[in-house]
């Protein structure tokens, strides 16, 4: 792979929430570089921290929260030194843009589309109204609505769920941002509609070449739109690495649970493989692994020493015991081992998953 | 195949419409019609605003028919009833619902959230009788007789959905419509939960209506599939029929749009998008027609031909 350079760097970043009277960790010293026009995918549970860990880069924390360690590098200066909301003026929206999961409730349901779009572009570029409609509309057929123009003065409502989520795509992508956060962007959307917003996502990376941030906890969804992925667990990331690294060397055994438990995986019949327990409880101190409690092949040393990365390849870290030389071998779960073949059987001729193109 | 099995609900010519304000009727649901045999669990798959919640609400007698008729072991239970049936068909069909936090009381306890029904109906003899019922539901969903003095806020999502379905599951009921009740919980629950139905069905014996817009979760928990896109039903089959033989073009869209979690197939996948205006409607109109037996479709006599062809070619394929 060619030198590449970093765009945005995290490091050692915890983030703490006040609640009543207690405090509750929701991000434990997580560090992550960002490659310029890369897609990094973060999945995981719901939290398990991955839309508080972005929003430090954006400084969208609610008001309980602060950033209590680490830092944020983004050309040049430290994003979480950054206080006010004229701190933010030129970064938040213009050069890290955020799409949240769901589009009704991002847009202003009594104003209309036209002047939602046109209202970010006049702010961020300093154009006249005039100016700023024909980037709007251009921006609109930009990402497929069809009969822009008119279009234009209609409200939210007027807009199917799908259509409403490309308008704040629109919005988030009319100051030419460097970096996208899309936050389950899809998760709300019907999974017909989900396929055409992520090949649209695709296609605009391309064309305009900005870096994607994509959160989601749906597998199959990485699988499609992810240069690089990470796993987040209890408020850290477990284990990262290329696409096809997680997908087919995965080391940690949450991310082989997570694959395991898929139910295009599951055969009929038969017991889809779940993770027993639950998530852990972010207001006590997690010791040793966070997934110890609830993983089968957890070692003593899981439950009292919390294990650092372990090499793997180049770009692929994992942060598991199972990794260290003196830790007994064990592999993948069956179901999960020749992944690929086992999916290509799939969606092959005369596989459940194969359609006619 | 399925001759020999038992009708436990059937729906016949189904329209449910919607006042909308004054204007023309809204029709959520058109003309559907189909069977769920005893046992089985049968999936409604379709998208948002595509009438699956509307049909489900429809069998449990929320929504009223505007058309046609729903029989339960062959009586009809839409429309007017007598105040006796409404209760026997409130009891044995029994739903289990999406959001598992909306649906519990949260100023009650668990073991009221599951005697509820019982106190309604008077199904237990005593209070020693009501607890012992209360402490089976909440062991046969995995939970613990000591979790029934807390209230729904101290458990997890997923712990909520076994309260759901135990709420459900103590009225004994032999039909459990089932409304997405996955697509609010985490990936690592979801097994958890479909897990739990299916071993309640080998169990108990009971059937399922499951509504859904996952076809591979679906794929993994039913018997026969129906798909329905825009109130109507498009295309019916059992499960491995469906995936190995799908016809129509709605079903073979959702079918491509499922994600696959293998990025060197999913990074080179194909979108297949149906666009119902751009279809051919020439010729008469279109009605659910038998292909093969226990495989429908939704076609004109011209489509029949055209599906007729395709269905041939795959077969010959095997």
């Amino acid at each position: 792979m060619e030198e590449r350079n970093i765009i945005l760097s995290a490091k050692d970043i915890v983030v703490k929430f006040r609640v009543r009277d207690n405090y509750l960790t929701a991000i434990r010293n997580v560090s992550l570089d960002l490659y310029e026009g890369e897609t990094f995918a973060i999945v995981g549970e719901s939290g398990s921290g991955k839309s508080v860990f972005t929003k430090t880069f954006t400084g969208m924390l609610e008001s309980n929260g602060q950033i209590a360690n680490g830092s944020v590098m983004y050309d040049g200066k430290d994003l979480t030194q950054l206080k006010t909301d004229k701190d933010w003026e030129g970064i938040r929206g213009a050069k890290i843009a955020t799409i949240f999961q769901d589009p009704m409730t991002s847009l202003n349901p009594i104003r209309t589309i036209g002047s939602q779009i046109t209202e970010v572009i006049v702010k961020h570029q300093k154009v006249s109204n005039a100016e700023a409609k024909k980037q709007a509309i251009e921006i609109m057929e930009r990402v497929g609505i069809i009969n822009a123009e008119k279009r234009f003065d209609e409200y939210p409502f007027q807009y199917s769920g799908g259509m409403r989520q490309r308008i704040v795509i629109a919005i988030a992508l009319s100051c030419h941002p460097q970096i996208l956060i899309c936050d389950e962007p899809t998760t709300a959307l019907d999974v017909t509609i989900q396929a055409q917003i992520i090949d649209l996502i695709k296609k605009l990376q391309q064309e305009l070449k900005f870096t994607t941030i994509y959160i989601t906890h749906d597998l199959g969804v990485v699988a499609n739109v992810a240069d690089r992925v990470g796993v987040m667990y209890g408020g850290q990331i477990i284990e990262y690495g290329t696409v096809e690294e997680i997908f087919y060397e995965p080391a940690h055994p949450y991310t082989w649970a997570l694959l395991s438990s898929l139910p295009q995986l599951g055969e009929k019949g038969k017991e889809l493989y779940s993770i027993h327990g639950t998530p852990p409880s972010l207001y006590n101190e997690i010791k040793g692994d966070a997934f110890a409690p609830r993983n089968k092949y957890a070692l003593k040393i899981d439950f009292e020493q919390e294990p650092p990365f372990f090499k793997i390849s180049d770009t692929h870290y994992a942060k598991t015991w199972l990794l260290d030389p003196r830790a007994p071998k064990v592999e993948k779960p069956e179901v999960i081992k020749d992944l690929h073949e086992k999916i290509t059987l799939m969606t092959e001729k005369g596989g459940a998953y194969y359609v006619e193109q | 195949m399925s001759n020999n099995k038992e009708v436990l609900l059937s729906v016949k010519g189904a329209d449910v419409a919607f006042d909308n304000g004054g204007k023309k009727l809204f029709r959520a649901v058109k003309n559907a019609n189909f069977d769920i045999y005893r046992g089985e669990t049968f999936s409604l798959v379709g998208e948002s605003g595509s009438g699956k919640t509307t049909i489900g609400r429809a069998i449990m007698r929320i929504n009223e028919l505007s058309k046609g008729e729903i029989l339960f072991k062959g009586k009809r239970i839409s429309g007017r009833i007598s105040k006796e049936e409404d209760r026997d068909v409130i009891r044995s069909i029994q739903m289990i619902f999406q959001d598992p936090a909306a649906s519990l009381n949260e100023r009650a306890t668990i073991e009221y959230c599951i005697s509820e029904g019982l106190y309604n109906f008077h199904l237990y003899k005593d209070e020693a009788d009501r607890i012992e019922k209360v402490d089976k539901a909440l062991k046969d969903v995995g939970l613990l007789p000591e979790h029934k003095s807390r209230y729904p806020h101290e458990f997890s999502g997923g712990q909520r959905q076994r309260v759901g379905i135990a709420r459900a599951m103590i009225m004994e009921p032999e039909l459990i419509v089932a409304d997405e009740p996955i697509s609010a919980l985490d990936v690592s629950i979801r097994a958890q939960v479909l897990n739990l139905m299916n071993k309640l069905k080998e169990e108990k014996g009971l059937t399922y209506l499951f509504i859904a817009h996952d076809l591979s979760v679906v794929r993994f928990i039913s018997d026969r599939i129906a798909v329905i896109h825009l109130g109507r039903i498009v295309e019916i089959a059992e499960t491995e029929t469906l995936f190995k033989y799908p016809l129509h073009p709605y079903t073979i869209s959702l079918l491509s749009a499922v994600p696959m979690p293998d990025p060197r197939i999913e990074k080179k996948k194909e979108l297949i998008v149906y666009d119902e205006s751009k279809r051919d409607h020439s010729g008469e109109k279109p009605i659910l027609q038998e292909i093969r037996p226990g495989h429908f479709v939704f076609a004109n006599d011209r489509e029949m031909k055209e599906y007729e062809a395709k269905l041939q070619e795959m077969e010959a394929r095997g």
